[in-house]
C-alpha cells in the first residue's frame, strides 16, 4: 500500500484505478484502529459508513461521474453537525447528541463524493489551545506523545499528521486550525470569516468562527476548501456573492473545485509587522522561509500593526461574552445532558449544566456574563468592540501597502500536556499571534517552516479579505521549494 | 388628595406572516404540540437565524402609519434568560436601535377632546413558547410551536391617564394593525397582547411616581379592570402612608386583582448585546416608499370621506369606520345599494343587534354585505315596505337564502296593483261609515286608522304611500 | 478598571445558570481576576470617536421570503430528547 498523503496524489489513484476508494477507507480505517489509542485524535469512527460511502464512490468511477475528490475519506471535527452520528463538541453536555440533519460543510463534502472516516477530539465546545478540554480526554501529539497537538481542532491536525486520515476540517475561532497545524506539522487554512457556511457548525463565538481545511499541504487545502466554501442561505453571515472580491474568490474556488489547484507563481510583497517579531522560537526558522522566498523572487517589507498587543485581551471578551450566551441553550430540556431527579426547574438548570460543562468552559461563560452584565458592558464589551475595529483598521492600512503578511503563529513549539493547565492567562497568551486576524475576520494559511528538538513550527501568511487564492499560492511555492511539509513524525509508518 | 394616574403600555402584536421570523417554519395556530417546531426554532447546536422579509415590511408598515421615523439601520440584540420555553436562552429583540423610532396616534374620545398619545417606539422580536402547567402531574409540558413568530412590540409613552383611555388606545391599536392587516387581532389566540406600566401622583405634580408593570393582559376588559385595580392599590398605598415597590405583577380575572410576579430584586441582569448570528438590518428609501404605497386608506381619513362624501353624521362615520371588519362590510353594502344612510342604519341598527344578541363579530354575521346590500336595494325601489324589509332580514338571518328568492317565497312584495287594493280599501271603507263621516269632516287622523286596517289586511304588503292616495281619491 | 470585590463568582454564576461549589467559586474567582487583570490591558488603548465593530463583514442582514419551508417531525427532534411525553419536552412543574 502506497503511503497516501495528499488528496491530490490520492485522487489521481482513484482516477487511474491505481486504488479504489474502499481499499483507500479500509486502509484508513485499518491505522485508525491500530493508532488511535496512542493518539485519541477520533472520538467517533464510522466503519460501516464510510465503506458504504466508499462503495458508492467506486460506483461513480465506473460510470465516469467522479470528480476531483470522489471517493477520497477524511474526517470532520466533532463540531460539525453529522446527521445519525454522535456530534459530541467534545462536551459530556453533547456525549448522546445525535443531531436530526446535517452541517451545510458536511453535506457539500458529502455530494463532493469524500467518504467520512470519523469525528476527530477537539476542545470542549472548541474552546481551548491545547486540546486538554475535552470530555474525551486529551489528544497526544504524534510527533511527541507527551506535547499537546494544540487546539481546539487538535484531533483533526494529530490525525492528518498521523495519516489517520488524509484531510480534515476544523474551526477556527481564535486559531483554532491555525495554532494545532503548527504544532503537529501540516497545513492548516482558516479562510476569511463568511466564506464557509456556519449552518450546522455548533457555535462558540459567532462573529469569530470559520471553518476550514486541515491537509498535508497547501494545495490540498485550496481543494478541501474549493468543495466546502460558498453561499449558504441558511447562514446570514455567509459571504454576499454579489460582493466584487467574493466573485474573484468564488471564481478560483470554482475553478479549482472542477480542474484542480494549479499554483501561480506570482511574486507577492510580503510585510513583516514588527509587533510579531518579538521573543519566539521559531524566529530562526522564519529567517530562513524569508530567505527562500526573497531568493524566489517576493519583495519583504517591514511593517506595524500597532493595536497588535491588545488583540489578546480583545478577543477573550469578545469570544467569551459571545460564547456565554451560545451556550446558554445546553439546559437539559431539548437535547443533551440532564441531571438525574431535578427538583425543581433551577435545580434542573444548574446542575445539567454544572455537570455537562467542564471547568474551561465555565471559565469563559462567567467572563463573557462579566463582560456583558450591567455596569461592565460598556468596559469591557464595548471596548472590545472599538479595539476590534482598530486592530482591523491596522490590517487593511497595511494591505494597501503589501499583498498578504508573514508572521509566526505561536510562541514556540508544542508545549508539554498539563504544562499550562493551570494558568489559564498563560494558555491564553499563547494565541497572540493568531487572535487578530480572527477579530479582522481574515484568512490565514498556518504551514510548517522548520523544527525545533524534533518538533514542528509553524510560520502564518495572512492575505486581505477572500484572497485565499494569494495565501494558497505563496504558501504552495513554498512547498515546492522546502520539504518541512512532507517531514513527518517517526511512527506514520506503522 | 387628588391623584392622577400616569400609565403606558408595550403592546405585543404577532405579525400574521406564513413563516416564523428567522426560520422557515409555519405560524399557524392550533397544531400539535412541536409540530411547528424546526431546529432552528428549538435552538438546536449549529442553527442559524435568518431574517423574514415580511416581518420587516410590516413594521415598517406600522411606523408609517403612525408617522413614525423609520430607521433604516437597525440591530437585533439577543436578550438573555433562562426559561423553559425561550429555548436559546436569549430572546432575538431589538434593544437600542429599533426599527420604529417616535410616532403617536390620536386617541378618539367620546366627549370629543381627542388625546394625542406618543409612541415611543416599536421594535422587532420573536415570540416564545407556551409553558403548559396543568397537563402533567408534577411536571410542566413545553410546547414551541409559538417560539419565533414575530412580534412587534409597541412602546407608549406614560400619556394615558385613566384605565378607560388605556383601553381605548388597545382597542384603537387592535383596530389600526387589523387595518394594515399585519395581526390577526385574535385575542382569544393571543396574537396581541398588552402589558401596562402603571403609577399615579398628586394632581399637578410634574414628576412620577414608582411603576409597577402588570404582564400579559389579553382583552380590552381585563386591561382597563387590571389597570383600576392598580390604580386604587397604588393610591391606598400612598394615603395610607406607604410606598410603591417596584415590582411585576399579574392580573387575576377570576379575583379581579392583580398580584406580584417578582419584585425588585429579582430583576434580571439581561445582559443585551448585538447577536452576532445577525447582520445590521439595512433597508432602503426604496423599500419604505413600496411599503407606503401598500399602505391602506386609514380609519381617520375613512371616517372624513364617511362624513364629507358620503353626507354621514360624524356619529355613524365614526361608528363605521373604527373596526376594519365593519369598514369593509359597509363598503360591500354601500357598493350594491348605493345608499350610505340606509346602509350604515341597517349595520347599526338591526345587524349591529343581531350580533350583539347572538354574540357575534361582524366578521361571523350569517348576512352577507350582498344580501343587505340587495335587501337595501329592495326597499329603495318599493319592492318593499320597511316592515316587509324587517321581516326578510330576520328571516335571512336564521334561514339564509338569496334575496329575491326569499322575497318571492315569503311573499313579502308590496301590493303595488291597484285593483287589488282599490277593492280590499272600498271593503274597509264600507265596514267603517262611522270614521268615513270623521275623515270627511277634516279628522285627518282617522287617515291613519285605515292605513293601518289596510296594511293589516295586507299583512304589511300594501304600499303605505299609494294606500294614502287611493283613500282620498274615494272619499 | 477592576477591582477584586467587583468580581461577584456566585451572581455571575446565578445569571449563567451554573452551581459551583464553594472551592470553585474561590477558585473561579481567582481564575477570573486573573482574567480581568489581563483583559484590563484594553483600557490602555485611545478608543475616543472609534466606532463599536459588531462584525468583521462590513455587509448587512440579507432577508429571507416569507415562505414556509419546514414540515415538521416533532419525533425526528425528540428522539434524543432527555424528556418528552405526547410531544412535550417535560420540565419540573414551574410553579407561576
Amino acid at each position: 500500500m502506497p503511503n497516501f498523503h495528499s488528496l491530490s496524489s490520492i485522487s489521481a489513484a482513484l482516477k487511474s484505478g491505481a486504488t479504489s476508494s474502499k481499499e483507500l477507507t479500509q486502509y484508513f480505517l485499518g491505522r485508525i484502529s491500530r493508532l488511535n489509542a496512542k493518539l485519541n485524535a477520533y472520538i467517533t469512527v464510522c466503519e460501516e459508513a464510510a465503506l458504504a460511502q466508499a462503495e458508492q464512490a467506486d460506483a461513480q468511477y465506473r460510470q465516469n461521474q467522479a470528480g476531483i475528490l470522489t471517493g477520497i475519506p477524511m474526517a470532520h471535527k466533532d463540531i460539525f453537525c453529522t446527521q445519525d452520528v454522535l456530534t459530541t463538541c467534545g462536551s459530556k453536555m453533547l456525549e448522546n447528541f445525535v443531531a436530526p440533519y446535517s452541517a451545510t460543510v458536511v453535506q457539500k463534502l458529502n455530494s463532493a463524493g469524500m467518504v467520512m472516516l470519523g469525528k476527530t477530539n477537539m476542545d470542549e465546545f472548541a474552546m481551548g489551545s491545547s486540546n486538554e478540554s475535552s470530555y474525551f480526554g486529551p489528544v497526544h501529539n504524534p510527533w511527541q506523545l507527551d506535547k499537546v497537538p494544540g487546539g481546539s481542532s487538535g484531533g483533526s491536525a494529530a490525525a492528518v499528521a498521523a495519516r489517520l486520515c488524509p484531510a480534515a476540517t476544523g474551526t477556527d475561532t481564535g486559531g483554532s486550525i491555525r495554532q494545532p497545524a503548527a504544532f503537529c506539522g501540516i497545513t492548516g487554512l482558516k479562510p476569511t470569516y463568511g466564506r464557509v457556511s456556519r449552518y450546522g457548525m455548533v457555535a462558540f463565538a459567532s462573529s469569530l468562527d470559520q471553518g476550514g481545511a486541515m491537509t498535508t499541504t497547501a494545495e490540498d487545502a485550496a481543494l478541501l476548501l474549493s468543495a466546502m466554501a460558498g453561499f449558504d442561505p441558511l447562514d446570514s453571515t455567509s459571504a454576499d456573492p454579489s460582493r466584487k472580491d467574493v466573485q474573484q474568490s468564488d471564481a478560483w474556488l470554482a475553478q479549482v473545485a472542477a480542474e484542480g489547484y494549479r499554483g501561480e507563481n506570482r511574486t507577492f510583497s510580503i510585510g513583516l509587522p514588527r509587533q510579531y517579531y518579538t521573543d519566539t522560537i521559531g524566529q530562526a526558522a522564519l529567517a530562513d522561509m524569508q530567505a527562500v522566498l526573497e531568493k524566489a523572487g517576493h519583495r519583504f517589507v517591514d511593517v506595524d500593526l500597532p493595536h497588535t498587543d491588545a488583540a489578546v485581551s480583545t478577543y477573550y471578551v469578545i469570544a467569551g461574552a459571545e460564547a456565554s450566551t451560545n451556550l446558554s441553550r445546553y439546559d437539559g430540556i431539548r437535547f443533551g445532558h440532564r441531571c438525574e431527579n431535578p427538583l425543581d426547574l433551577e435545580d434542573l438548570y444548574n446542575r445539567s449544566r454544572s455537570e455537562g460543562f467542564g471547568a474551561e468552559v465555565k471559565r469563559r461563560i462567567l467572563t463573557g456574563t462579566y463582560a456583558l452584565s450591567v455596569g461592565y458592558y460598556d468596559a469591557y464589551y464595548v471596548k472590545a468592540q472599538k479595539i476590534r475595529r482598530l486592530i482591523a483598521d491596522d490590517f487593511s492600512r497595511v494591505f494597501e501597502e503589501v499583498d498578504v503578511l508573514l508572521t509566526p503563529i505561536t510562541p514556540g513549539p508544542a508545549f508539554g500536556l498539563e504544562e499550562l493547565t493551570a494558568d489559564p492567562v498563560a494558555m491564553y497568551n499563547q494565541d497572540k499571534f493568531t487572535v487578530p486576524v480572527s477579530l479582522a475576520g481574515l484568512p490565514a494559511i498556518s504551514i510548517p517552516c522548520g523544527q525545533t528538538n524534533g518538533l514542528p513550527l509553524g510560520a502564518q501568511i495572512i492575505g486581505p479579505a477572500f484572497a485565499e487564492q494569494d495565501i494558497v499560492d505563496l504558501a504552495h511555492q513554498f512547498q515546492q521549494l522546502t520539504d518541512w511539509h512532507q517531514q513527518t513524525c517517526q511512527w506514520v509508518e506503522d | 388628595m387628588q391623584w392622577e394616574p400616569v400609565i403606558g403600555l408595550e403592546l405585543h402584536v404577532q405579525l400574521a406572516t406564513s413563516s416564523k421570523i428567522f426560520s422557515g417554519a409555519s405560524t399557524a395556530f392550533g397544531a400539535a404540540p412541536n409540530e411547528q417546531a424546526c431546529a432552528v426554532d428549538l435552538g438546536l447546536p449549529g442553527v442559524l437565524p435568518v431574517l423574514n422579509e415580511n416581518a420587516v415590511k410590516m413594521a415598517v408598515k406600522f411606523g408609517l402609519a403612525i408617522g413614525a421615523q423609520i430607521n433604516l439601520h437597525s440591530i437585533f440584540d439577543r436578550k438573555n434568560y433562562f426559561y423553559p420555553d425561550l429555548p436559546k436562552g436569549y430572546q432575538i429583540s431589538q434593544f437600542e436601535t429599533p426599527i420604529v423610532g417616535a410616532g403617536s396616534i390620536t386617541l378618539e374620545q367620546e366627549d370629543g377632546n381627542n388625546l394625542r398619545i406618543g409612541i415611543t417606539r416599536a421594535h422587532l422580536e420573536e415570540d416564545a413558547g407556551k409553558s403548559i402547567h396543568d397537563l402533567f402531574p408534577n411536571q410542566t409540558g413545553i410546547d414551541l410551536n409559538r417560539t419565533g413568530t414575530p412580534l412587534l412590540e409597541i412602546v407608549s409613552e406614560p400619556d394615558l391617564r385613566s384605565a378607560k383611555q388605556a383601553a381605548d388606545y388597545f382597542r384603537q391599536m387592535h383596530n389600526l394593525v387589523r387595518y394594515l392587516k399585519i395581526c390577526d387581532g385574535n385575542l382569544a389566540q393571543g396574537s396581541m397582547r398588552c402589558d401596562a406600566n402603571v403609577s399615579v401622583r398628586p394632581s399637578g405634580s410634574t414628576t412620577l411616581g414608582e411603576r409597577t408593570e402588570i404582564k400579559n393582559i389579553n382583552s380590552f376588559r381585563f386591561v382597563e379592570r387590571a389597570i383600576r385595580f392598580e390604580i386604587d392599590r397604588h393610591i391606598d398605598i400612598l394615603e395610607g402612608g406607604g410606598t410603591v415597590e417596584r415590582e411585576t405583577r399579574q392580573y387575576d380575572p377570576d379575583r379581579d386583582e392583580t398580584r406580584v410576579m417578582r419584585g425588585k430584586e429579582m430583576s434580571e441582569d439581561y445582559r443585551y448585546f448585538p447577536d452576532p448570528d445577525l447582520l445590521p438590518l439595512q433597508i432602503s428609501q426604496t423599500f419604505v416608499d413600496a411599503v407606503a404605497a401598500e399602505l391602506p386608506e386609514l380609519p381617520e381619513a375613512r371616517r372624513h370621506r364617511y362624513e364629507e362624501a358620503l353626507g354621514l353624521t360624524a356619529y355613524d362615520a365614526r361608528w363605521l369606520s373604527n373596526d376594519p371588519d365593519v369598514a369593509e362590510f359597509f363598503e360591500a353594502v354601500l357598493n350594491i345599494c348605493n345608499n350610505a344612510k340606509q346602509s350604515a342604519n341597517w349595520i347599526m341598527g338591526a345587524l349591529s343587534g343581531y350580533l350583539n344578541k347572538a354574540d357575534l363579530g361582524i366578521d361571523q354575521s350569517p348576512v352577507s354585505p350582498e344580501q343587505v346590500g340587495t335587501l337595501i336595494a329592495r326597499l329603495d325601489d318599493g319592492t318593499l315596505s320597511s316592515k316587509t324589509a324587517k321581516t326578510l332580514f330576520d328571516h335571512l338571518c336564521s334561514q339564509g337564502g338569496e334575496v329575491d328568492e326569499a322575497i318571492e317565497v315569503l311573499g313579502l312584495k308590496q301590493l303595488n296593483d291597484t285593483g287589488e287594493l282599490s277593492g280590499i280599501i272600498d271593503q274597509i271603507l264600507a265596514d267603517n261609515p262611522d270614521q268615513v263621516a270623521q275623515l270627511k269632516a277634516g279628522k285627518e287622523k282617522v287617515l291613519g286608522f285605515f292605513v293601518g286596517q289596510v296594511m293589516k289586511q295586507t299583512q304589511g304588503k300594501a304600499n303605505p304611500k299609494q294606500v294614502n292616495e287611493l283613500i282620498r281619491e274615494k272619499i | 478598571m477592576s477591582n477584586k470585590s467587583s468580581i461577584n463568582v456566585p451572581h455571575l454564576a446565578r445569571l449563567a445558570r451554573l452551581s459551583l461549589s464553594a472551592e470553585e467559586i474561590s477558585a473561579a474567582t481567582e481564575d477570573l481576576q486573573q482574567i480581568v487583570d489581563m483583559i484590563d490591558q484594553m483600557q490602555s488603548v485611545d478608543t475616543n470617536g472609534i466606532e463599536p465593530m459588531a462584525h468583521p463583514l462590513d455587509s448587512t442582514q440579507r432577508l429571507r421570503q416569507d415562505i414556509v419551508t419546514e414540515q415538521v417531525n416533532p419525533d425526528n427532534f425528540q428522539k434524543h430528547a432527555p424528556a418528552t411525553e405526547d410531544h412535550f419536552y417535560l420540565v419540573p412543574r414551574v410553579v407561576e
